[in-house]
């Protein structure tokens, strides 16, 4: 009782302040555009080899891409948390009798909250461009990038608390997510790659979530990528949001 | 008693290039703190102050050594000492884009406290510091004094026994250290015992009831800002005389109210516990051996003199 209340008070606080500072949503929201606007016409062309590709189902390919990459953004979120352990704020929260995992969780859903907001807009952007995907595989597709968001943001909250530094994080979170990113196939499907690379993306848990969001798109709820990316994502959200939360319990005793 | 530790201690490792080296920063901490009074740390940068506090504070695990805070024990149950107690940091606590009345509502919040209450606390929070004209202005556009008041009454809104200040006046302007004193004394009104560090020599002997001296991670002095200065060798009076000092330093080998005496070129110094009843004797004294005094001067001595008495360097040098 007394931990969902602390998540709510924590969560709403972290809104409140994203909601004051939308320029980070902006930002968020046009990155995407830039995508949609000047890349996927390239990848159309790219994907078209037997001439049969069309508008519908290249962004069926394309935005699913999209949406996982802003998910694996919330690694992102430990830049945050260095900022107000610096202003005291943290140091603040841990001397009331707070429940330290809800100051991880509160933060993190607000995190997937503002994930979820943008996959939305993102999906929406491309249907004029000729996006078609169904309403209930839409929101299959957004539970998944959301699982992804969690786990990523509550290990990058920790992460921003070990390393307490944003001078030491980013050379660590660049080295991290360039790999996972390209090994995701997030703008070219792997279906393209040599089989070596393949072998090495299966390592790649977003790689499955990519595909599943993508069968999704598809309109196939029932391939396959769709079980396998629930069934990878789901035990690592949970065991990521344990690990973190005894990282912020340990080092905001 | 509200606060007593015994053999507070902690040390922490630092890596220097290749070489770790290890810093005791609190090396056996005795306190005693009473109820309801203004207790100062008073000590040089390093000290220890801050380590000893944050320990107090919950927020470090002491390395050895005991505290109960306001009847609750620090390791054995830290959560109800967080209940019972409210810091503030040295470096503040307030975020630039919130107002400071929408952190004194979620901190009053995180203690427990329902929603309609928080916001009352908050108002009157911000009324007691004189903060209503801000209340809703983003603490980025705080002036310091102001920002420090909004982390003052964060520490306070859950109205804690205890409240521990890390050196609330650092860095504000004369005025406001002055406004900032008065701030202080009325949490003590308010019932609240408050433990504030600070190294300004005047803050803490016109502020505290009582201090304890540190340096090098140890207590070195303790007690009332008077008392400490009494226990030095008391006031000095130097008295200049024309004539020979020596003769008229023999006057006072039978006076009883004289510690000590040293002789200069052209002066008498003569320590004494109380210089103001000590000078009208004094003249008598010279006077009737017909003594010409050319001048007269009382220096009482300072918490920098303890200091200086205590670990041979002075207060404001290190
Ligand atoms: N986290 C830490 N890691 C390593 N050393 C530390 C740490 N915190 C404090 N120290 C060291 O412990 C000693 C005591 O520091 P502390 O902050 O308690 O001093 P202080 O009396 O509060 O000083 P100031 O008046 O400058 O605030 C210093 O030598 C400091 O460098
Ligand atoms: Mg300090």
């Amino acid at each position: 009782m007394k931990f969902l209340r602390d998540t709510w008070l924590v969560f709403q606080r972290q809104m409140q302040l994203l909601l004051r500072n939308p320029v980070w949503v902006i930002v968020g929201i046009i990155q995407p555009m830039f995508f949609l606007l000047l890349f996927a016409p390239l990848m159309k062309q790219a994907l078209n080899v037997d001439g049969t590709m069309t508008d519908a189902r290249a962004y069926q390919i394309f935005v699913p891409g999209m949406l996982v990459m802003v998910a694996l953004f919330s690694a992102f979120s430990g830049f945050g948390i260095i900022a107000e352990l610096r202003a005291g704020v943290i140091e603040r929260n841990r001397v009331t009798p707070v429940s330290r995992v809800a100051l991880l969780l509160g933060r993190s859903l607000r995190d997937v909250v503002q994930l979820l907001f943008q996959a939305v807009l993102v999906t929406l952007l491309a249907v004029p461009f000729g996006l078609r995907v169904g309403v209930g595989d839409a929101l299959l597709a957004f539970l998944l990038v959301g699982l992804m968001t969690l786990l990523l943001s509550s290990t990058g909250y920790a992460l921003g608390l070990t390393l307490r530094s944003e001078d030491a994080m980013a050379p660590v979170l660049n080295t991290v997510t360039q790999p996972i990113m390209l090994l995701a196939g997030i703008f070219l499907p792997l279906t393209f790659a040599p089989q070596w690379l393949k072998n090495v993306a299966d390592f790649n848990p977003f790689k499955w979530t990519t595909d599943g969001v993508r069968a999704l798109f598809a309109g196939n709820p029932g391939d396959d990528a769709v079980w396998q990316a629930l069934a990878i994502l789901t035990p690592l959200t949970v065991l990521a949001l344990y690990l973190s939360s005894r990282v912020f319990a340990k080092s905001v005793r | 008693m509200i606060i007593e530790t015994s053999a507070l201690r902690k040390s922490f490792r630092s890596r220097a290039g290749r070489e770790t080296k290890t810093v005791e920063a609190v090396r056996g901490v005795d306190l005693n703190v009473a109820e309801g009074e203004i207790f100062g740390f008073l000590g040089p940068n390093g000290a220890g102050k801050t380590t000893t506090l944050r320990m107090l504070a919950t927020l470090l695990e002491p390395d050895g050594g005991t505290a109960v805070i306001a009847g609750a024990d620090l390791r054995k149950n830290p959560g109800e000492v967080r209940r019972r107690i409210g810091y503030v940091a040295q470096g503040g606590s307030t975020w630039d884009d919130s107002t400071g009345r929408e952190e004194l509502v979620l901190h009053a919040r995180m203690y427990g406290i329902g929603k309609a209450e928080a916001r009352e606390r908050a108002a009157k929070a911000l009324e007691t510091f004189e903060l209503a004209e801000y209340a809703d202005r983003r603490c980025k556009t705080y002036s310091g004094g102001q920002r420090r008041r909004v982390d003052i009454a964060l520490g306070i809104i859950h109205s804690p026994k205890v409240v521990f200040l890390d050196e609330p006046t650092t860095g504000l302007d004369p005025q406001s250290r002055a406004h900032m004193w008065g701030e202080v004394r009325k949490l003590r009104e308010m019932g609240m015992t408050v433990f504030l560090t600070t190294h300004y020599l005047d803050e803490a002997d016109a502020l505290c009831d009582r201090l304890a001296i540190m340096d090098h991670g140890q207590i070195v002095a303790e007690g009332t800002p008077a008392d400490l200065k009494q226990e030095v060798l008391g006031d000095v009076v130097s008295v200049n005389v024309r004539g020979e000092v020596g003769k008229a330093a023999d006057l006072f080998d039978n006076a009883e109210y004289v510690r000590k005496l040293e002789t200069t070129e052209q002066a008498l110094r003569l320590y004494v516990e109380d210089g103001a009843t000590a000078i009208p004797h004094v003249l008598r004294t010279l006077d009737a051996d017909g003594v010409v005094i050319d001048g007269i001067e009382l220096h009482r001595p300072s918490l920098d003199d303890v200091f200086l008495a205590k670990t041979g360097r002075s207060l404001r040098e290190s």
